[in-house]
């Protein structure tokens, strides 16, 4: 393969890439771990006010 | 709180806590010598007809200054933060951790000494000599440890969109500083670049668009991810957007360093391909602030009464605005009225000074109490002083030079009709630029203000409270994650 049809080659490859992650990241499958990875850094803080034994539980999910 | 069991490990806080202290003061020495050398423009007596106080001296040590002493302790700081809190475990290595801090701030002293001195490899942002930069990739290596090392021993399974962020970044930044530093030393302080030429200027720019692009975007794009949400107390606004923009964003910046180089010796397509790749990252920039302001979406009201909310989404504000205001400057047709003149400058700053410095000086009013077992700031009310003091600064340094850039741009160009020849001389558009570099120097006094308030603010905050310790269960973790 010579240099310009590897380079043609690279660039619709990481096209074709990025729109797979587009894709991947859209998908209905994700949504739920995506959800939760967005709240993760929120957990520590509803762990903290379970440990002081106060049970206000406020939702920080306003989805 | 105080012991610490088998089940818990505690927090490297000591190492943040440090980097902390350390971007305060290095953004006041650094902001400083920027109203200093703002001042020189207007009177040039104020180098004191000393060599070592000459501007084209301090610049250098200026921008040194600002981005790796202010913005890179900021950038370590808040990774080491992020990284321990998001992967809910401690710092791979305390030790390691510490040499970083200790080494990082080492790299800035050489640079204050060395900078005055005129030992320069005229790189610009790479202008640190052939020792330095050894040991600059000394310190970055065991950031490298240290921070990946944190990552592959988490105990959550997912890794957290910050941490991709500055993951790109430090890998990125090693990259560049490594093959852009690649010498020929002659002595222990003068040295020559391998490349040369064109491709050395290709190089340099390539590392120089990249500085800003990696360290400069994606850094501080990170420390968006968790700061805003955390602030604003709620997630982000799309995840999965922040996933596009990650790959959108690191896939696209290393290509846009040829618009540094428009109607140079660098080949014409290459400056086109440039050109167009910087006008596409429009896309994923705008993307990543929008993803970061909406993060506020039904929650405004909380801008009226949080002034360390409004420095982070008045930051992204500039963001949007910088980045769309690049694009536009990478088009050679614009390019040929911006490049070199004050434009140039204005640009940067509203990247520099409101992007990274509102964005920086947000979280650290965030961390300072949380790191010294404080629930606030000292006083919320000069928190809001200061964002006040810097939108000011801000606005009037980069409205003035937008002002003089496009009119030393269109005087340069300005030919008389008769016999071609120019209408003005250089030292016309010199002079024509001084009531906007007052303008200027003023906007700088004004940022100054705010951080010196910021620094007696973060004082009383420290000095009112002691060192945080801040332990996690180690054991009952995976349960509690399982249902939350």
């Amino acid at each position: 393969m010579d240099y310009i049809t590897w380079r043609s080659f690279y660039t619709v490859l990481v096209f074709v890439l990025f729109i797979g992650i587009v894709l991947w990241a859209y998908s209905k499958g994700r949504k739920k771990r995506f959800d939760e990875a967005a709240n993760s850094i929120f957990e520590e803080d509803e762990l903290k006010k379970t440990k002081s034994n106060n049970t206000e539980q406020e939702s920080k999910n306003n989805e | 709180m105080s012991q610490t069991n088998p089940q818990q490990i505690e927090y490297n806080l000591k190492v943040v806590r440090q980097f902390t202290v350390m971007t305060v003061v290095w953004g006041i020495i650094g902001m400083t010598l920027g109203v200093w050398i703002a001042a020189q423009l207007i009177w040039p007596e104020l180098n004191f007809d000393t060599p070592w106080l000459t501007y084209s001296r301090l610049r250098p040590l200026h921008t040194n200054a600002v981005i790796f002493a202010f913005g890179t302790s900021a950038l370590m700081g808040t990774s080491f933060y992020i990284v321990q809190k998001t992967c809910r475990t401690n710092l791979f290595s305390d030790k390691l951790a510490s040499f970083v801090f200790w080494s990082w701030q080492a790299v800035i002293v050489l640079a204050v000494i060395s900078l005055p001195l005129g030992l320069n490899s005229s790189k610009e942002y790479a202008e640190l000599e052939w020792p330095i930069d050894i040991l600059i990739a000394l310190s970055w290596v065991a950031y490298i440890i240290v921070f990946f090392g944190t990552l592959v021993k988490r105990k959550t399974s997912h890794i957290y969109v910050a941490n991709w962020f500055y993951g790109g970044f430090i890998i990125t930044v090693a990259v560049l500083h490594i093959v852009n530093s690649m010498v020929v030393p002659v002595s222990f302080t003068k040295s020559y670049s391998v490349y040369a030429g064109a491709v050395d200027a290709m190089v340099q720019w390539w590392y120089g668009h990249n500085a800003v692009g990696f360290l400069l975007t994606a850094g501080f794009l990170g420390m968006m991810y968790y700061f805003v949400p955390k602030q604003a107390e709620r997630p982000v606004y799309s995840y999965r957007l922040s996933v596009v923009h990650f790959w959108g964003l690191i896939s696209l910046y290393i290509w846009a360093g040829p618009h540094h180089l428009h109607y140079t010796a660098l080949p014409d397509w290459t400056q086109s391909l440039g050109m167009v790749m910087s006008v596409i990252l429009f896309v994923p920039s705008w993307g990543g602030m929008i993803n970061g302001i909406m993060t506020l979406s039904g929650a405004w009201h909380k801008l009226k009464t949080d002034p360390i909310l409004r420095f982070l989404i008045v930051s992204l504000s500039f963001y949007g605005m910088s980045t769309f205001e690049g694009p536009m400057m990478a088009i050679k047709s614009v390019n040929a009225l911006s490049h070199y003149t004050d434009w140039t400058i204005g640009h940067v700053h509203s990247g520099a000074l409101g992007w990274v410095a509102m964005i920086t000086i947000g979280s650290m009013y965030y961390l300072i109490p949380r790191l010294w077992g404080q629930t606030q700031m000292h006083s919320i009310r000069w928190i809001n002083t200061h964002f006040w003091l810097h939108t000011i600064g801000v606005v009037l340094y980069i409205v003035a030079l937008w002002i003089s850039g496009v009119m030393q741009g269109l005087m340069w160009r300005a030919v008389n009709a008769e016999d071609g020849t120019l209408t003005y001389s250089f030292v016309e558009s010199v002079e024509a630029s001084y009531p906007f570099w007052f303008i200027r120097f003023v906007g700088g006094l004004f940022i100054v203000a705010g951080m010196l308030l910021m620094a007696w603010n973060s004082y009383r905050t420290i000095k009112a409270g002691k060192p945080t310790r801040e332990t996690i269960d180690v054991a009952p973790r995976e349960a509690t994650t399982q249902s939350a």
